[in-house]
């Protein structure tokens, strides 16, 4: 019983490292919110994109989200911040893992807003065309508000994964919450630190989580 | 008002229609009937373009909506349509529903529009419901409100496509009757259904198709008391039961 409050709840160590654990949770929530805006922002943009059923461009849409699809995110990051600078390109790991993430979670999300779009019947297409609506506002006046409805549970599901795999930038030195910890780690020769972390990834995460919930109930079809 | 001529169309190898010539005259209401694949409801899309014809003219008003240079949704808005399915937006209130291109396709402002279409769920006995959800609503009364959409916008001619066949049938009463107000009230109407009762009371003309053809038309009492063709006389005789 003793190992353990001394290996974990060592309140010492906790009150030298809360400033840089606390230090971290900025980070990560700053990193979070970025990745959530931007990411789902191109997401959307790209499945709009795609509507419009240009071959060419939505092949290269198709190749470019299935490839950040398959890709594992830590292997994103590693390319960008170690591989990129070969080629001129020099990204600070914010950057880089804001970058990979963004990506990753605008693949997702592009393929759950298209699959919203393509899950709206092909009635309310023709509803709306047969009164003189253009495509482009049956798209945002028709399809958009009812794609979207659809697509909010698998898409808090997939925003929570990718927002929380910002621990990863951990690889690639951004100061994020599990970078600040793993030194706290290293410095003071106990875990106490890591538990911090996880508590903190509670603290963050968990409302996340609650809200995703709040949102989907808030947006489902009154029946 | 409406004047198809030789209007073919075809899904790669199968032509499902073969060349139809329909004149619909103002305030007239031409009724479609015929088995299912005969090709009525690819006739009915052509006039709106919700089929692209593979040949032919489709006028509405003297206007050929088929030619390329036509600007389609402009003339949409003069082609009011119903559909077996309502193909009400879910996400919108009944107003909502029948204000939509009112705001976007007329540019009314919110005002004017609500207005406008407040008036139209009237004219289909729907005021009350205006605020009402599609899945809030009967069967019958989408269908009212799709007609109101399709009303609001003060067409030239009215297309409807199986209105009553998703009903059930203690509700076929209501949407025939604003369809019957419709036709009092001069509006130019073709209508694809299998109400035979409401075609011999109310239709002008009746046309038979099969096959994507016109077999025969003429006026309801020829078509149904006296076919010339046997294809006619089969298929009455199976939709009747006798």
């Amino acid at each position: 019983m003793n190992r353990i409050a001394e290996n974990f709840f060592d309140l010492e160590v906790m009150a030298k490292y809360l400033p840089s654990i606390l230090d971290g949770v900025l980070v990560t929530i700053q990193l979070a919110i970025l990745i959530v805006l931007s990411g789902l922002a191109l997401g959307f943009v790209l499945a709009v994109v795609r509507a419009f059923q240009i071959r060419a461009v939505n092949w290269l849409i198709v190749l470019v989200v299935d490839a950040f699809r398959a890709l594992p995110p830590i292997v994103i990051m590693i390319v960008f911040y170690f591989a990129l600078p070969f080629v001129g390109i020099s990204m600070s790991g914010f950057v880089v893992a804001w970058l990979s993430l963004t990506l990753v979670l605008a693949s997702f999300a592009e393929e759950i807003f298209w699959t919203g779009i393509l899950s709206v019947d092909r009635g309310q297409w023709e509803a709306a065309r047969s009164t003189g609506l253009g495509f482009l506002q049956t798209l945002r006046d028709v399809v958009l508000p009812q794609a979207v409805r659809l697509t909010i549970p698998p898409l808090t599901n997939r925003t929570i994964v990718i927002t929380k795999s910002t621990a990863i930038a951990s690889v690639v030195a951004v100061p994020e919450i599990l970078t600040q910890a793993s030194a706290a780690q290293a410095f003071s020769a106990n875990t106490t630190p890591l538990m911090m972390a996880a508590v903190a990834y509670l603290v963050i995460f968990l409302p996340l989580v609650v809200l995703s919930r709040w949102v989907e109930s808030r947006f489902g079809w009154k029946r | 008002m409406l004047e198809l001529e030789a209007v073919r169309k075809s899904f790669g190898a199968i032509e499902a229609l073969k060349g139809i010539d329909l004149l619909v005259a103002r305030q007239e209401l031409v009724f479609i009937i015929g088995p299912s694949g005969s090709g009525k409801s690819t006739l009915l899309r052509c006039c709106n373009r919700l089929e692209e014809p593979t040949a032919g003219r489709v006028l509405v008003d003297g206007v050929d909506i088929v030619s390329p240079d036509v600007d389609i949704n402009e003339m949409r808005r003069h082609i009011g349509m119903v559909f077996q399915s309502f193909n009400l937006y879910p996400h919108l209130s009944a107003l909502g529903n029948v204000t939509l291109a009112l705001r976007r396709v007329l540019k009314m402002p919110r005002d004017e529009a609500n207005e406008r279409g407040r008036a139209a769920l009237d004219g289909v006995g729907l005021a009350e419901r205006a605020d009402a959800y599609p899945n809030e609503l009967s069967g019958g009364q989408q269908q009212r409100v799709a007609i109101a959409r399709a009303l609001a916008l003060e067409p030239k001619v009215m297309l409807f496509d199986e209105p009553t066949s998703a009903l059930d049938p203690e509700l076929v009463g209501s949407v025939l009757d604003v369809m019957r107000t419709m036709r009092e009230s001069g509006m130019t109407m073709l209508v694809v259904s299998h109400e035979m009762g409401f075609a011999r009371e109310a239709a002008d003309r009746v046309l038979f198709m099969d096959e994507g053809e016109v077999v025969e038309a003429g006026s309801p009492a020829r078509i149904f008391e006296s076919p010339e063709h046997a294809r006619t006389r089969e298929f009455l005789r199976r939709v009747t039961g006798h």
